[in-house]
């Protein structure tokens, strides 16, 4: 039983654009109908586009406002929200850009935009205190190789072909898209305090953090950051992650299972 | 359901998170701030941390965007309880939403939407605010739409769908006066006989903006609620005469679009401030 | 290696890098670490009021035509590795036939 008939008419003619303008509208002549209609269908597609604008601020600056919205909109017609809860939606926009030819020729976009997608869920993370550094020196030298670490709720690990912590920096203020250097990089997402940190990881760094970040021992992981790189630090590159807060607590046991 | 708490009589601005830093460190003369209930939905991080600093020192209005309680379908269980969490955590002075709707089939589709005022919609809304009040345990207000069109099929006028959904749930109402304005001029109706037909008595809070302008396709006005510039003249002026039917109350200039400095919005506030100042001397007067 | 040593090892990496932690705490940011105090735009902005727009109603977001539309932001002023370079100028070459 519906309290207004007309109201999926009204909802299917918001997304056909090129389509009638639903039964019933007082005001003017039918062209005046139009126009009017027009006003919601626009705030409709222009909304979900302004949505994904805001949590995709680097990739809209790369491709400019046009392309953005456009690529954007294409998105919104297969991808529509479920929830009004807007700051989680869009986790696939980023592989959506692959399948566009347009987009695709920017090799790194995709992965940018994959960054956004770590920066918002760390942004939006569950509060937790970060790790101390001086918290380390609390594990005897006999329990560290199998000493784990918890993951903070907003660490993030990106891995790219691309310089996608580079580019983003530079699009913060005061960055300059002509520092970025073309190489691969691995971003290790951060929050320790109220702000979003990015570090960019050495390929052992890298391999060592996604092994805590999977909570494997810090003896398997810096066997994994030596295998990448004989000169691999352990303790520089522990020190360093557990600094920038992508930690919580030490547990001297297994993750349960 | 009685509301223990409400706004002060003083301005009020949208909270928008560039501003957030000045806000804490100058702490300005403003009555209230407002945000959006869905962009603290979060679990944590630098949202709540503003908006907890914030709410620490000025009053607070929680305004959702996404209920759809102008819907066909059941209220979103999920999203209730999410705003309940919100507003367990904040204790707002006020909480309201929208007489819209935004969600169908499934879908959110992030445009408050007009519903023609009949028996059947009435019960709907109705029925959906004497949930969220439950929820919430708390008294809401509703606010008035915008509108760009009319539907064919409406009964009621809008200033008595409104009155009686407040006499209906006990809700309170939010009369967004730049709403009034786009509406009366989009639908062609005189502004000052709606608000003097609009039922005052249940205003909680009201709300200013600025308004875009451009034509339908026979070339008469179409007025956009764009909150995107300074509150028009002629809104400052039903802003004048809906204060003379309320007397002072919370009154909160939204700017979401193309937002100022922080300084341009004081100014806005400022002027609020001098309306409601002069509004209270009317009274005692 | 036995275990015994890596176990020194470890330890000995550790402790290292916690007293040069300590000594830097007091002097500069690490270069490779950058920090803003980043300020996200709220997602729900956009639905702020009853047919809000974001963008003002001149600019129509459904036109099907869009991908006449090429990257006209910083991309074009990012330096690309190689033959890249010229992937900018090719993108009309791409456009799908829809």
């Amino acid at each position: 039983m519906t309290s207004w008939s007309g109201r999926s008419a009204f909802a299917g003619a918001l997304a056909d654009p090129d389509g009638p303008v639903p039964a019933g509208i007082l005001r003017g002549s039918s062209e005046a109908a139009q126009s009017r209609f027009a006003v919601y269908r626009n705030n409709v597609a222009s909304g979900l586009v302004g949505a994904l604008a805001s949590r995709f601020p680097v990739t809209a600056a790369i491709v400019g406002d046009a392309f953005f919205r456009a690529m954007a909109s294409r998105f919104v017609d297969g991808c529509k929200p479920t929830s009004p809860l807007l700051m989680t939606w869009g986790d696939e926009f980023p592989a959506f850009m692959e399948t566009l030819p347009a987009a695709a020729a920017l090799a790194y976009l995709a992965d940018v935009a994959r960054l956004e997608v770590a920066v918002s869920a760390a942004y939006h993370a569950a509060e937790a205190p970060p790790l101390p550094v001086p918290a380390l020196a609390g594990i005897e030298a006999a329990a560290l190789a199998e000493a784990r670490l918890v993951a903070h709720p907003a660490a993030r690990l990106l891995r790219s072909p691309h310089p996608v912590g580079s580019i983003w920096s530079a699009h913060q203020p005061g960055g300059s898209p002509a520092d970025v250097a073309f190489r691969a990089e691995t971003v290790l997402v951060t929050r320790p305090g109220a702000e979003i940190r990015l570090s960019l990881l050495t390929p052992a760094e890298a391999a060592f953090a996604a092994a805590l970040l999977a909570s494997k021992p810090l003896g398997e992981a810096a066997a994994l950051g030596v295998a990448a790189d004989g000169c691999f630090d352990f303790g520089q590159s522990l020190v360093a992650a557990v600094a920038g807060g992508a930690f919580t607590a030490i547990t001297l046991k297994g993750p349960d299972p | 359901m009685t509301a223990t708490v409400s706004l002060p009589p003083r301005s009020g601005l949208g909270l928008k998170p560039e501003h957030c830093r000045a806000i804490l460190a100058e702490t300005p003369d403003v009555g209230f701030f407002e945000v959006h209930a869905e962009n603290y939905m979060g679990a944590g991080g630098p949202p709540h941390r503003w908006l907890t600093a914030i709410r620490e020192r000025y009053p607070l209005s929680i305004h959702g965007v996404g209920l759809s309680i102008g819907g066909g379908a059941p209220l979103d269980r999920d999203h209730l309880a999410r705003l309940r969490r919100l507003v367990d955590r904040y204790e707002p002075e006020s909480f309201s939403e929208h007489l819209a709707w935004s969600t169908h089939d499934g879908v959110f589709l992030n445009d408050l939407l007009p519903l023609p005022y009949t028996d059947a919609t009435l019960a709907d809304v109705v029925r959906h605010i004497d949930q969220v009040q439950e929820a919430l345990g708390r008294r809401m207000l509703l606010e008035n739409p915008s509108s760009y069109l009319a539907l064919e099929e409406s009964a009621w006028p809008e200033t008595d769908f409104l009155g009686e959904i407040a006499a209906r749930t006990g809700c309170g109402l939010l009369l967004d006066v730049n709403n009034v304005m786009v509406s009366a001029v989009n639908l062609g109706y005189d502004p000052v006989l709606y608000l003097e037909r609009f039922p005052m008595r249940h205003v909680g809070e009201i709300h200013l903006a600025g308004y875009d302008e451009t034509a339908d396709a026979d070339g008469a006005r179409l007025l956009i609620d764009s909150h995107a510039s300074r509150v028009r003249p002629d809104v400052w002026g039903l802003y004048g005469h809906a204060l003379r039917l309320t007397g002072p109350v919370a009154t909160l200039v939204e700017w979401d679009n193309d937002v100022p400095p922080l300084s341009e919005l004081l100014a806005e506030a400022a002027v609020v401030d001098r309306k409601l100042c002069e509004a209270s001397a009317r009274r005692v007067a | 290696m036995n275990r015994r040593t890596a176990t020194l090892a470890l330890a000995g990496s550790l402790a290292a890098a916690m007293t040069g932690f300590a000594e830097r705490a007091a002097l500069a940011d690490d270069a490779q670490e950058k920090c803003f105090g980043v300020a996200l735009k709220g997602q729900n902005d956009c639905a702020a009021g009853p047919g809000t727009t974001c963008a003002g109603t001149s600019t129509v977001d459904y036109q099907g035509n869009a991908w006449k539309l090429v990257p006209k932001g910083t991309c074009t002023t990012m330096e690309l590795p190689g033959d890249r370079t010229g992937a900018l100028a090719a993108l009309d070459r791409d456009l799908p036939k829809s």
